[in-house]
């Protein structure tokens, strides 16, 4: 009797702990990611009634030459990536040594993170500018200097360069950030018996870190890579509508961009939720790939 | 300051220690002191170099913030005139002011942020406690709900949610930015991992001492949690005042933007005017940094704790 009047109490209470979170998470997540499915099937522009269609969303999406522009577009813009990664590694393995300032330092590396958004994108909009911005006017001194007329390009105007642009952008706010703080920790905690054990059979530097130092963060490398590429097939948003709008002539275009212009720019909410769900299915299978890779490819 | 330091410094000592004692006995017997001071020497220099090249654009923001207006940026002068303000034009400052309203987009932006991160750190730390302490029927159920949607893009939840919202007639409202941000499945995730590491002996002589649910909650699982509340603390704050894309849907009036929202407005108004521009970008960037410079231990400790879950 009593055993069972706890276990009603106990219910209650966590029902009771649960409610404002579990509504909250219903409204705004559950149940609009079924109404995402729903509209997917449908053609709706929020002022005459929705209309269902079938996979045509989806067939039309498959066709549509732009979906597969912006989806290159975002791949081609996670070159960011692999450089930002190196770097972080390599600022952290500077940063662990027995050197002064390295609270110093860290604060300045992260200072592009924690002042990203809005305001970074537009200074970064001037750095571009093709008459007056960093990198032009340090193109034109350099030609000074050797006596021939150099021109730098016009960066976020050009369809050649605005890619570009915006990785040497990313990579520049990504290297100090989290990434560098991760393996920060992560090197500090490579137990310090494996690089005693590595001196006895006289390896060097470079043999240390490849034999003790890489195999020991791999776990760490492994979840900021995939970390990376599941955020970077939901990014580009903020710097293209800021720095670019998109363009020129779409090169700049990310699929959540393409996403947001349909829904909110030209009210395709159908059409819309169907490019998010095809976002989602890519998503998802790299968390497959890295739950399945996970055992097999990180050395402990 | 002084306490993130301390470990950092501990462990480099340690391993320079290690790397030093059995040379003596293995063949290293050139590691010496000219090289070492050399390879510092290089650590010093690259990290000096990596220094400046994160610094350089905001530094370049500043001097541009306070440029003469139209009479900026050419590079006929001297080339350290674009890196070194010679000229200090605070009515840039001013004039940004007067242009639109950034005392209000701070005030729109500081509620918005404080509204979400405290509503997400206590409803997160409620719904965590339930699952990680309490056994109910659903429990298992509603956890995984809660796990599968954790990598569903949030773009797949803003169509309907704003469909939702203007149906409700909420669009435009500051309840459209700040009450969908409350409820993710990843801040309650994370607390329930951090629960769960901590030992239930505490709790169980308080439940005979005949303390409530609540009580144990507040006054022993809370307390003990103060790193990992610090964590969502800060990951809120962040994520909450750099969020520009939501608020860009769902506000649509001035007097409601929040800072970036403001700041892109702002942008759109006066496009080549860079000498205001950036003085807004400063005046955007300022507070944030204060945060940090501050507060940046709890940030450091803060991601690390985000990472080790993985």
């Amino acid at each position: 009797m009593g055993q069972l009047k706890n276990t009603t109490k106990e219910t209650i209470a966590a029902y009771a702990f649960l409610a404002p979170n579990l509504t909250g998470f219903l409204i705004f997540t559950s149940i609009p990611v079924l109404a995402s499915l729903g509209l997917s099937f449908m053609r709706w522009d929020l002022l005459t009634a929705p209309r269902f269609v079938g996979i045509d969303n989806f067939i039309q999406l498959f066709r549509d030459p732009l979906f597969w522009k912006y989806c290159w577009n975002t791949i081609y813009l996670m070159l960011a990536i692999p450089f930002s990664i190196s770097g972080s590694l390599i600022l952290a393995l500077a940063l662990n040594q027995k050197i002064k300032g390295v609270v110093f330092f860290r604060t300045i590396y992260f200072l592009p993170t924690i002042c990203s958004g809005v305001a970074i994108f537009m200074l970064w909009r001037l750095v571009y500018n093709p008459e007056f911005g960093i990198f032009n006017t340090m193109i034109a001194k350099f030609g000074e200097i050797i006596g021939v007329p150099l021109k730098g390009p016009f960066w976020l105007s050009d369809e050649k360069w605005a890619k570009p642009a915006l990785i040497i952008m990313g990579i520049w706010q990504m290297v100090g950030g989290y990434n560098m703080i991760l393996y920060l920790a992560a090197l500090q905690g490579v137990p310090r018996h494996l690089y005693e054990a590595a001196e006895i059979d006289g390896a060097n530097s470079w043999q240390k870190f490849w034999a003790v130092t890489w195999p020991q963060i791999s776990p760490t490398t492994f979840f900021i890579a995939t970390m990376s590429i599941i955020g970077g097939f939901q990014a580009g948003f903020d710097p293209a509508y800021i720095m670019t709008g998109g363009g020129p002539n779409g090169a700049t275009t990310t699929i959540i961009y393409y996403i947001y212009n349909h829904a909110f720019e030209w009210y395709h909410m159908g059409y819309a939720a169907a490019i998010s769900w095809v976002l989602f299915l890519i998503i998802f299978l790299i968390t497959l790939a890295k739950w399945k890779l996970f055992s097999n490819e990180v050395t402990y | 300051m002084p306490a993130s330091a301390a470990p950092v410094k501990t462990s480099a000592m340690t391993e320079k220690k290690v790397s030093a004692a059995p040379a003596i006995k293995s063949k290293n017997h050139y590691d010496k002191k000219p090289s070492q001071w050399g390879r510092k020497l290089c650590i010093y220099a690259f990290l000096i170099l990596g220094a400046l090249t994160m610094i350089a654009p905001f530094f370049w923001m500043l001097t541009a913030s306070l440029k003469e207006p139209g009479a900026v940026f050419s590079y006929q002068k001297a080339w350290w005139h674009d890196w070194v303000p010679t000229t200090f034009v605070w009515q840039n400052y001013t004039k940004a002011l007067e242009a639109v309203p950034f005392a209000r987009f701070y005030l729109n932006s500081i509620f918005i942020v404080v509204c979400t991160t405290a509503g997400q750190v206590i409803t997160s730390a409620m719904a965590a406690y339930a699952f990680a302490r309490l056994r109910f029927a659903g429990r298992d159920k509603i956890f995984f709900a809660y796990l599968a949607t954790m990598m569903i893009p949030g773009a797949v939840t803003m169509i309907p949610v704003f469909i939702l919202l203007s149906k409700l007639g909420w669009i435009n409202t500051y309840k459209a930015m700040i009450l969908p941000g409350i409820f993710t499945a990843y801040g309650t995730f994370m607390l329930r991992q951090f629960f769960l590491t901590l030992p239930k002996d505490l709790e169980d002589a308080a439940m005979i001492d005949g303390c409530s649910y609540f009580g144990i909650f507040w006054r022993i699982l809370l307390p003990l949690s103060k790193p990992a509340l610090a964590t969502l603390t800060i990951f809120t704050f962040m994520g909450s005042w750099m969020n520009f894309m939501w608020p860009l849907i769902v506000v649509n009036s001035e007097e409601k933007f929040p800072l970036p929202v403001g700041l892109a407005y702002f942008q759109s108004l006066y496009r080549t005017d860079w000498t205001l521009l950036m003085a807004g970008s400063v005046m955007m960037i300022l507070p944030i940094l204060i945060v940090f410079i501050f507060g940046q231990r709890y940030f450091v400790e803060g991601i690390k704790l985000s990472g080790i879950k993985g």
